[in-house]
């Protein structure tokens, strides 16, 4: 019934995705980090930390909750949260920034360097460098700096450096450029912390192992709560660490189906989107070849979602192997649906949910009513919506 | 002999380094482009790089990271330089033209299309920043079967394995990053590229081009009495960028800075 998964290969690659696309200033550190990574990997002393870091700090287990009155109202399948937004800083973004610091601690980095979009990860990133006195410079689009002010606040509070990025769009993909340039000129003293499931080998299969403490944690209480498997997995795919993290330790579970839920902006058909998986081509982009949102010529192309964390133009590329083979499905919400699964799930069961993660509440929306009342849903709640409030209620034409 | 082959072949038997100018095709205007490559020849230059305007050019500095920008305002591409070299083929048949961009713009065209469009555009080399040699081993040899040289970079902390691995997939020349960093930056270190260059002389025969953070005439000269020639770029389009309502004047200057590098690199 199961059938053993063991991707990336050695060189990082999740069949024709993944790999190493850097220039040659980084091959260097790229090899030491991985050297590394593989080292501790298995190393109980770095384990023992690492379980009591996000123990002890993080807050984990998060909870996995059973939406029971939002089941009901939607008149299928039953509906779990797992409630990553409880975690410490408010999203799943923590679980891999503990992991990544305590191997930049070990591997004696005294500098960390970030990318963020919504600021979820620059949040959870300057946190987790305070925490260990490291120095800490995080980088952001300006247009995110200006949607996400209040995580901007935070991270200075937290003793970070943000800088805004003023390249190109503006957005993720121009933070992650400046991030790359960054570490290329301070490679010797400076770890850099990547926030999801893309950059070049090992970060993709790095970070999701870091993140796949969300689906082994969800697999145990969904057993303690229903006895048996969930039936179907659905989570929000910008990078997709968060989905990644959920759907990881269910490959080979078979019976379970997996729903990634892109950002389909205005819509997939008016171009307006962040969604490559759904509607974008293969390419090479930030160290891995992947889906991306380019046009025929090669040039990346901007892309477009109420949500900063979802607005960008690539995508895991684990997540373009598991779309070629089928084992994962790849849907998308535009931003009027995604405000929709926002309001439900904030007045059906008082939890506000991130921007991000609302994306997979609308989607679970369409999907719960075509379910049987005995099937199980398991949602990742990825994130709070303490982040949005501006941004929602200038929406609402309210003054905060 | 490929055309790169023979010009550092010719260049070292003459006891003269190469200078490589960079300029991104299509900046600021795809009409600038071709006339610029001319007078540069003129000017004395050895190879010409032209950049191929990427939207996330992550290896460049600021200067370079504009100069795509205001390529792709144009509707620069991949194809679009071919064009521009195809142009400049047509009336000099003697200097080399490497390319010099990032993947992605050869993905979305295709291995084999691309490497059929270079052979067509009789482009001599092709240096892709983001593709190291495990990764190239396919577009590599599609363009080696056509007579293109693909060009590898080396850095500052590139290990001995690196050297021997540019050696073994490189041809034409090799481009030594001079400096951790990006393009233009300011921090360049004569005493560490000797050093490095001892090390990388010692592994490969190939000649050895070094960039990144030469700005003027006697930091080239120095530069270039350590390698086999010195590419520079950042420098080139910073003079572009403060002509940018009079071109003329912006192709002067760079002409000017050309020549006082040629004429540095030769006393």
């Amino acid at each position: 019934m199961t059938e053993k998964y063991n991707m990336p290969d050695e060189r990082g690659h999740f069949g024709p995705y993944g790999g190493i696309f850097v220039a040659e200033t980084l091959i260097p550190p790229i090899q030491e980090l991985n050297a590394a990574y593989q080292h501790y990997l298995t190393d109980p002393e770095f384990i023992a930390e690492l379980d009591a870091d996000l123990k002890y700090y993080v807050g984990r287990p998060s909870p996995l909750y059973h939406a029971e009155r939002w089941s009901r109202e939607l008149g299928g399948a039953q509906i779990y949260l797992k409630r990553e937004d409880l975690n410490h800083t408010g999203s799943h973004k923590i679980n891999n920034t503990v992991g990544q610091a305590l191997l930049a601690k070990r591997m004696g980095k005294t500098r960390i360097i970030a990318e963020t979009g919504a600021g979820q990860h620059g949040v959870a990133t300057a946190t987790i460098a305070a925490r260990l006195g490291l120095e800490c410079v995080v980088y952001m689009g300006a247009v995110d700096v200006a949607r996400q002010s209040l995580n901007v606040y935070r991270m200075k509070l937290l003793g970070a450096t943000v800088v805004a990025v003023e390249s190109g769009s503006k957005t993720l993909k121009d933070a992650l450029n400046e991030a790359l340039r960054d570490w290329v000129t301070n490679v010797d003293n400076t770890f850099y912390i990547i926030g999801t499931v893309a950059g070049p080998h090992p970060y993709p299969a790095m970070v999701r192992d870091f993140q796949a403490i969300i689906g082994r944690e969800a697999k145990e209480q969904c057993f303690e709560a229903t006895g048996r498997l969930p039936d179907a997995l659905v989570a929000c795919v910008g990078g997709g660490s968060n989905a990644i993290g959920l759907f990881y330790p269910f490959l080979e579970d078979k019976s379970v189906k997996m729903y990634g839920v892109e950002a389909a902006g205005d819509g997939v058909e008016t171009g307006r989107h962040s969604a490559p998986l759904c509607a974008g081509r293969p390419g090479v982009l930030h160290g891995n070849r992947t889906y991306l949102m380019a046009d025929d010529d090669g040039e990346i192309i901007e892309t477009h979602s109420i949500s900063a964390g979802l607005d960008y133009p690539g995508v895991g590329p684990e997540h373009a192997w598991l779309k070629d083979t089928g084992r994962a499905t790849y849907v998308n919400i535009t931003d009027t649906e995604a405000l929709e699964g926002f309001y439900a799930l904030t007045r059906m069961e008082g939890i506000i949910p991130a921007l991000e993660s609302s994306h997979a509440m609308a989607y679970t929306m369409k999907l719960a009513p075509t379910m049987r009342k005995d099937e199980t849903i398991i949602i990742n709640l990825s994130g709070r919506g303490d982040k949005d409030m501006q941004t929602m209620a200038k929406r609402e034409g309210i003054e905060l | 002999m490929s055309r790169l082959a023979a010009r550092f072949e010719e260049l070292a038997k003459t006891g003269r380094k190469a200078l490589i100018p960079f300029v991104t095709a299509g900046d600021p205007h795809p009409d600038f482009t071709v006339p610029l490559m001319h007078a540069m020849v003129k000017a004395g230059v050895d190879v010409i790089e032209l950049g191929v305007p990427f939207s996330d050019p992550m290896a460049d500095g600021p200067v370079i990271q504009r100069a795509s920008e205001r390529a792709l305002a144009h509707k620069m591409s991949l194809r679009r330089t071919l064009e521009i070299a195809t142009e400049f083929r047509k009336t000099d048949q003697e200097t080399p033209v490497v390319l010099m961009g990032y993947l992605n713009p050869i993905e979305a065209m295709g291995y084999e299309n691309f490497a059929n469009a270079a052979q067509r555009a009789d482009i001599d080399g092709v240096l892709t920043v983001d593709l190291p040699p495990e990764e190239g081993i396919e577009c590599g040899a599609l363009l080696k079967a056509r007579g293109v040289d693909p060009i590898f970079l080396l850095a500052p902390n590139s290990t001995d394995e690196r050297v021997e691995k540019m050696d073994a997939a490189g041809s034409g020349y090799i481009y030594y990053v001079s400096l951790k960093g990006v393009t233009g930056a300011g921090h360049l270190n004569i005493a560490d590229v000797e050093n490095k260059l001892q090390q990388i002389k010692a592994i490969t025969k190939l000649p050895i081009a070094i960039g990144f953070g030469v700005k003027d005439a006697q930091t080239a000269k120095t530069i270039a009495t350590i390698g086999d020639g010195v590419v520079i770029g950042s420098a080139l389009i910073s003079k572009i960028e403060a002509n940018l309502d009079n071109l003329e004047q912006a192709g002067n200057n760079i002409i000017e800075l050309l020549v006082s590098i040629r004429q540095a690199l030769d006393s």
